[in-house]
């Protein structure tokens, strides 16, 4: 039986002893967020960046800036080539043509000093079947120049500390991923960098580790991670690209992104006045109105639509019983984009 | 550099191999099984008189024995390598700053000291279960084994190179291995063996081990085994820089 596994109190952050003691961990990571974007270098630059596997082409033209103390997201669907992009900033692939430096250092010709530098978890990575919770942690501990970070004092904050005895192989996947981003940690990285964190995990212990990654980046690390979960980018990244095809076909935060391609906003909501129609087609912005069985769909643009809606209930008095909005995500940008679902 | 983690990764490597008790069994008791039982057998069924059965039972046994220890661990290794591949295991490990020959030279160190205790065991075992007293100059010998065991270790990392999945591993190691024993000598002397196989059997390492094993065994001086230890040197230089270029991580 798991346990399951709870976040830490309070604000999900990751706190080191003796790592950063001034740096103010309660600051609310949402305001962090605002003056990082616009006054953080960037500590990743990918330009022009194209890798072929025989005849096959799995990323071309690949541009973008991280910047530092973000969660960036790299987000499509499988095989649209997000692997294959991180694993060439992380100096594991060499790319046909472009140019990547990570901190200011060449991934491949550095390739030991970056590693010093970054943290890394690999997608469907395993470790020995029978090596033990601690060993793992001892061994990556001793692998790194910079003085490593306590390795019990990291287990416990991952909840792993009565697993420390256990075996690779008995783990569950949630203490799998979570022994991972503690490897990924342990030499106090200033990039960590997160391959399909979350995939095969509950969305209990998918919750959990969202939290362990918005303390990473509350203790001042950038996060480069990928993801096809439109969920999960758009709850955790300050910025994502989205990638299909091996190229890529916007960036920006995933709000704008969403203001941006979808300005659509649609109101359902239920009513018994049968006359109500006529009066929410003369909504300004409305561009359907569509009834079944006393519910009535409106659809329109617009930031005002549901505003306007609002409005015109209460000024014509209608009574309503039901009333919700749906609002465009990441997903629908996503649609829209390529003309597809990510889940296809 | 190349020391950084060298001696933890080596440890634990030990340390989880032990913690399979079939494989160890196996692997350290294969051999061990193979050089009593069949030494009883012969020295209960032949006259211990006739010369045959006394050179197979002073030198061939052994050897063969030895031989199987090798192959064990060159399996062993095979295994483990092609596991830890397609588990996505040396990749992991190699985003790190750990150097990918650290990596290899800490699985070589483990399957020698492998071969090491195995010796061990069938020593101290043939001490009281040998039909014959085990007289055998044991530091010599068990260098031998070691540089054969070393030269061999890396066709292991070839095979490991070429092995598609994980599951063809030991199937395709031993299908590689196990035939060279026949004409390594062991059995009839490479010299009386017809022209054909002669000259299969001067290609083949194995041959050069058995040369430099029953020599040590019986006695001989190293000097009298140059060639054999120049021809496993050239196996190791050339088997590990073939599997410098055509080893894969994933």
């Amino acid at each position: 039986m798991e346990v399951p596994f709870r976040p830490l109190a309070g604000v999900s952050s990751i706190d080191f002893p003796g790592t950063h003691p001034s740096r103010d961990i309660t600051l609310d990571p949402v305001d962090r967020l605002h003056d990082c974007r616009t006054t953080m270098p960037s500590v990743i630059q990918v330009s022009g960046v194209r890798k072929t596997y025989g005849s096959t082409v799995a990323v071309d033209e690949v541009s973008f800036e991280v910047n530092e103390g973000e969660i960036f997201g790299l987000i499509g669907p499988n095989g649209a080539g997000k692997t294959t992009t991180m694993e060439c900033i992380e100096g594991l692939r060499t790319p046909d043509r472009g140019a990547i430096t990570v901190l200011g250092l060449d991934p491949f010709r550095h390739a030991y000093k970056l590693q010093d530098r970054i943290g890394v978890q690999l997608q469907q990575a395993q470790l020995q079947k029978r090596i033990k919770v601690w060993e793992a942690v001892d061994l990556w501990a001793s692998l790194y120049q910079r003085q490593a970070i306590d390795g019990d004092n990291l287990l416990e904050q991952l909840g792993l500390t009565e697993k420390r005895d256990t075996w690779f192989m008995d783990l569950s996947g949630g203490q799998k991923q979570r022994l991972f981003i503690a490897l990924a940690l342990i030499n106090d990285p200033d990039v960590v960098f997160l391959d399909e964190l979350t995939t095969g995990l509950d969305p209990q212990s998918r919750r959990a580790i969202w939290d362990l990654v918005r303390g990473i980046r509350a203790r001042g690390k950038t996060v480069f991670l990928t993801t096809h979960l439109m969920e999960e980018a758009e709850k955790l990244c300050d910025r994502v690209a989205i990638i299909e095809h091996g190229r890529i076909i916007d960036i920006d935060r995933p709000q704008n992104l969403v203001d941006r391609h979808c300005p659509e906003r649609t109101v359902i909501l239920a009513t018994h006045d049968l006359s109500a129609e006529k009066w929410f087609r003369t909504i300004p912005g409305v561009e359907a109105v569509v009834s079944t069985d006393l519910r009535w769909t409106i659809r329109g643009r617009g930031d005002d639509l549901v505003t306007e809606v609002i409005h015109c209930l209460s000024e014509n008095r209608i009574p309503v019983t039901d009333f919700r909005t749906i609002l465009p995500n990441l997903e629908d940008v996503f649609l829209k984009l390529t003309g597809h679902s990510i889940r296809e | 550099m190349i020391l950084r983690g060298l001696w933890k990764l080596t440890w634990i490597e030990i340390k989880i191999f032990l913690r399979e008790p079939l494989g160890t069994f196996g692997t350290i008791g294969f051999p061990v099984l193979v050089f009593l039982v069949f030494g009883r057998l012969a020295g209960r069924r032949l006259a211990p008189s006739s010369l045959a059965t006394s050179s197979f039972i002073r030198v061939g046994l052994p050897v063969l024995a030895s031989l199987l220890i090798v192959i064990s661990s060159v399996l062993s290794l095979v295994t483990i390598i092609s596991i830890y591949r397609e588990g996505g295991i040396l990749k992991r490990l190699r985003a790190t700053p750990l150097r990918p020959q650290t990596i290899l030279t800490a699985h070589v160190i483990v399957k020698l000291m492998l071969t090491a205790a195995t010796l061990a065991v069938m020593v101290l075992a043939g001490k009281r279960y040998y039909p014959i007293g085990v007289h055998v100059p044991l530091v010599s010998f068990a260098s031998a084994l070691l540089i054969s065991t070393w030269s061999i270790l890396s066709i292991g990392f070839l095979i490991a190179s070429i092995v598609p999945t994980a599951r063809f591993a030991q199937p395709i190691g031993a299908i590689i291995l196990y035939p060279m024993i026949a004409v390594s000598g062991l059995f009839t002397p490479v010299e009386s063996l017809p022209p054909a196989l002669h000259a299969v059997a001067r290609v083949l390492p194995l041959t050069y081990a058995v040369g430099l094993l029953q020599g040590i065994w019986s006695g001989d001086a190293w000097s009298s085994h140059f060639r054999d230890l120049a021809a496993l040197a050239v196996v190791f230089v050339v088997c590990t820089a073939v599997s410098a270029k055509v080893f894969r991580w994933e």
